[in-house]
């Protein structure tokens, strides 16, 4: 059937200052350029993902949206009309990737934060000891020591941290070996951790285990004894924000050789995680695998147990808890995906903030907070929203769009293609090459190391020295421009009431 | 080393095994158990593991060379995630075995629940293994990528094997002895004869299996098999539009 789609971009040559190297011709993965005499772009293909236009010499090429009108409708806007004819066409689900684009409100952008003035000292960050450390783990009841003033009482497991920010899982499949190496050294480097996802490890960056968290998804790729023993903590993954409530989604495009030896699935299939565990129908099933990775780690690893936020969360996040999880990672209805049905993406879940506020609340009025730490994510884009998130509770965040974006990413959105320009999403040998871990890493960082300084920038003018003192003191943000029922969901005032 | 498991929680006991394992212990005899969970668990050495009793659920799970036989009924969730080693029923088990299984072999006398074999996998040599001598319930061979399943219906129960049979199937194979009606397949799979190839693979697992449980192996070999494989490797290519 004959496409009626218009094309997404028009892509523009200057051919005077075109010198015809040809290197954009090189570096469009998605065919959208060819030289035919001059440099010949084909806007139908192109994705916007600046490949070209970052590496032509002469910057000659501009992107811009297809300046195609259609006739106005507030209701009946391009992109659902595009989407009909797509489906029209094709009879297919929409597949997209990355996070929800769609201007649901930001509650990030709506909360600000205090600072100090007059009756009491803020802290120069710069010139005094400022503390981003904290721990990943359950904390005990109480504290017991004995007659020499030794600690009696036996704690749980804890990882490290020196920012409380972590990456996320993304797997080996969805994103490259090379992005793999980036972030597995920049989390050594930093004091901090990245998340295998649920693809497995690789063993090149199996010396990198130590500040590696294993995933256990619902298709149990690449779970062995050997791969829970080598980690920081293991984390299973029920659900993911982009993608609530259905399973991991790898086109075959993506499952080369080295995926299919990971995996264990066959070349060229789609790696399909089913919806649920299939040995997970209710709490004490979730709990009797937790135990199950308890016993085979003999105990010495934190497990987190990763779900979306749902309208249930608080309580499901209750059993989680009392099923014996030392962490419990939220991910919000903003997170990203290498894969998901579009219809998922962009409708289902909810904000990770009210999310993390809900969970937070349940867990301290049921007295249970203490024992697992909270982690969040879906959609942390700055270090603001770092200081916010663990304004309203949580013990540290996880940033995987943002982190992808450092290395390279230009969200794009077509990460299940395979075709991934940046060497970032894509197991192509030629494209995955691309992206050199070394740089990638010093890339990611240099990002922590930014965010860092702003933390403590921020932590400084609120007059506190350590990020733990931050932790669920929702009393140092308000609200702007929310009505009473999300500031109340928040637990914070508005903007203009004091004390 | 023979231990008497009467009234003690799983906890101490795998920790008992673990330690004992880790100085150089190669086989247990386990007495009076009942429903003690994950049983051999996370376990890397060729240890041989006997038990008398019923284990309770996971047992073997994520399981990395030992051999345990059971001398009774076992539960849900045997060699959930097992990489290598074997495991012997001698009775029923419950449901989700073999979730996920990598490698090894997973021999049952009598009839397995539902959702047996979910997501097993396979990698070049590494090809796990289940058969059961019974019955099955529902969704046999579910999301199967890789492996072999082997149902052998010699109790002669009705049916033999429940709804949705290898329904998401994208690899492996599954024998079943005996008629399967097509509405009781799952709509990824086709029907084949076997071939020579495909009795003497299963001859040999057959074999050994018989061995185990004391059938007639010529017995099990006259059944008329038929074999199961998934119609695509991506059954759901074609249901995206990118």
């Amino acid at each position: 059937m004959e496409s009626q789609l218009p094309a997404e971009f028009a892509v523009n040559v200057d051919h005077e200052k075109c010198r015809r190297c040809k290197r954009c011709v090189i570096n469009c993965s998605f065919g959208a350029i060819e030289f035919k005499d001059k440099v010949t772009p084909n806007s139908r293909l192109c994705v916007a993902c600046h490949r070209c236009a970052t590496f032509c010499p002469e910057s000659a090429i501009t992107i811009t949206e297809n300046p195609l009108d259609y006739k106005y409708g507030y209701n009946w806007t391009p992109e659902i009309r595009k989407n009909i004819l797509k489906q029209a066409e094709s009879g297919g689900i929409i597949l997209t990737g990355m996070g929800n684009p769609k201007p649901y409100p930001i509650y990030w952008d709506h909360m600000l934060i205090d600072a100090c003035q007059v009756t009491n000292p803020s802290i120069d960050p710069l010139r005094e000891p400022m503390e981003l450390r904290t721990y990943l783990g359950a904390k005990p009841d109480s504290l017991k020591f004995d007659e020499n003033i030794s600690l009696a009482t036996e704690l749980a497991p804890q990882v490290k941290l020196d920012i409380p920010i972590v990456f996320a899982a993304m797997s080996y499949g969805a994103i490259s070996l090379n992005a793999h190496k980036a972030l597995a050294m920049a989390a050594t480097r930093m004091g901090t951790l990245m998340n295998t996802g649920e693809g497995g490890l690789h063993e090149e960056i199996a010396p990198y285990s130590d500040r590696i968290i294993v995933q256990v998804a619902s298709g149990r790729f690449g779970v062995t004894s050997k791969y829970l023993n080598r980690s920081a903590a293991v984390e299973i993954k029920i659900g993911q924000g982009a993608k609530p409530g259905i399973g991991g989604h790898l086109p075959g495009e993506k499952v080369g050789e080295d995926i299919s030896k990971t995996r264990m699935i066959p070349v060229g299939t789609d790696a399909l995680s089913p919806a649920p565990h299939h040995d997970i129908y209710s709490i004490e099933d979730l709990s009797q695998l937790i135990y199950a990775i308890k016993e085979t780690t003999d105990y010495k690893k934190p497990v987190s147990v990763k779900i979306a936020a749902v309208h249930n969360v608080a309580a499901i996040a209750s059993g989680i808890v009392r099923a014996g999880a030392d962490i419990v990672m939220l991910d919000g209805f903003r997170g990203g995906t290498g894969a998901a049905p579009m219809v998922i993406r962009d409708h289902v879940g909810i904000p990770i903030e009210l999310a993390l506020a809900a969970v937070d609340e349940r867990l301290r009025q049921e007295g249970i907070r203490n024992r697992a730490s909270i982690l969040v994510g879906g959609s942390i884009r700055q270090s603001a929203d770092v200081v916010k998130a663990i304004a309203l509770g949580a013990d540290a965040c996880v940033i995987g769009t943002a982190s992808l974006i450092a290395m390279g990413c230009r969200v794009c959105q077509k990460c299940y293609t395979g075709n991934c320009a940046w060497g970032i999403a894509t197991q192509k040998p030629e494209l995955v090459r691309r992206l050199n871990p070394e740089v990638a890493a010093d890339r990611l960082c240099n990002l922590l190391t930014a965010w860092g300084h702003e933390i403590q920038e921020v932590l400084g003018s609120l007059g506190i020295n350590a990020i733990e003192s931050l932790r669920g003191s929702r009393e140092r943000l308000r609200g702007v421009g929310l009505p009473q029922e999300a500031l109340d969901i928040l637990g914070i005032k508005h903007a203009g009431i004091g004390q | 080393m023979k231990i008497d498991a009467k009234g003690m929680h799983y906890r101490p006991l795998n920790k008992i095994i673990r330690d004992a394992v880790a100085s150089g212990e190669k086989e247990f005899e386990l007495d009076n158990i009942g429903g003690q969970r994950y049983i051999g668990g996370g376990l890397n050495e060729s240890v041989k593991i006997i038990i008398n009793g019923t284990p309770g659920n996971d047992l073997g799970v994520f399981m990395n060379g030992p051999k345990i036989i059971v001398n009774a009924n076992a539960q849900d969730g045997i060699a959930n995630t097992m990489n290598a080693g074997e495991i012997i029923v001698h009775g029923n088990v419950g449901d989700i075995i073999g979730y996920g299984m990598r490698g090894g072999k997973l021999y049952i006398k009598g009839d397995a629940g539902y959702r047996v074999g979910i997501h097993m996998k396979e990698y070049k040599k590494q090809v796990p293994i289940i058969i059961a001598g019974g019955t099955a319930g529902d969704f046999f061979g579910e999301y199967m990528a890789g492996g072999i399943m082997i149902l052998l219906g010699m109790n002669e129960k009705s049916p033999l094997v429940g709804d949705y049979v290898g329904t998401g199937m994208h690899g492996g194979v599954i024998y079943i002895r005996g008629k399967v009606d097509p509405f009781n397949l799952g709509k990824e799979v086709s029907c084949l004869e076997l071939s020579e190839e495909d009795t003497k693979l299963i001859g040999g697992y057959l074999k050994e299996y018989c061995e185990h449980f004391g059938f007639d192996y010529d017995e099990v070999m006259s059944g008329k098999f038929t074999k199961l494989v998934p119609l695509s490797a991506r059954p759901y290519g074609n249901l995206y539009v990118y």
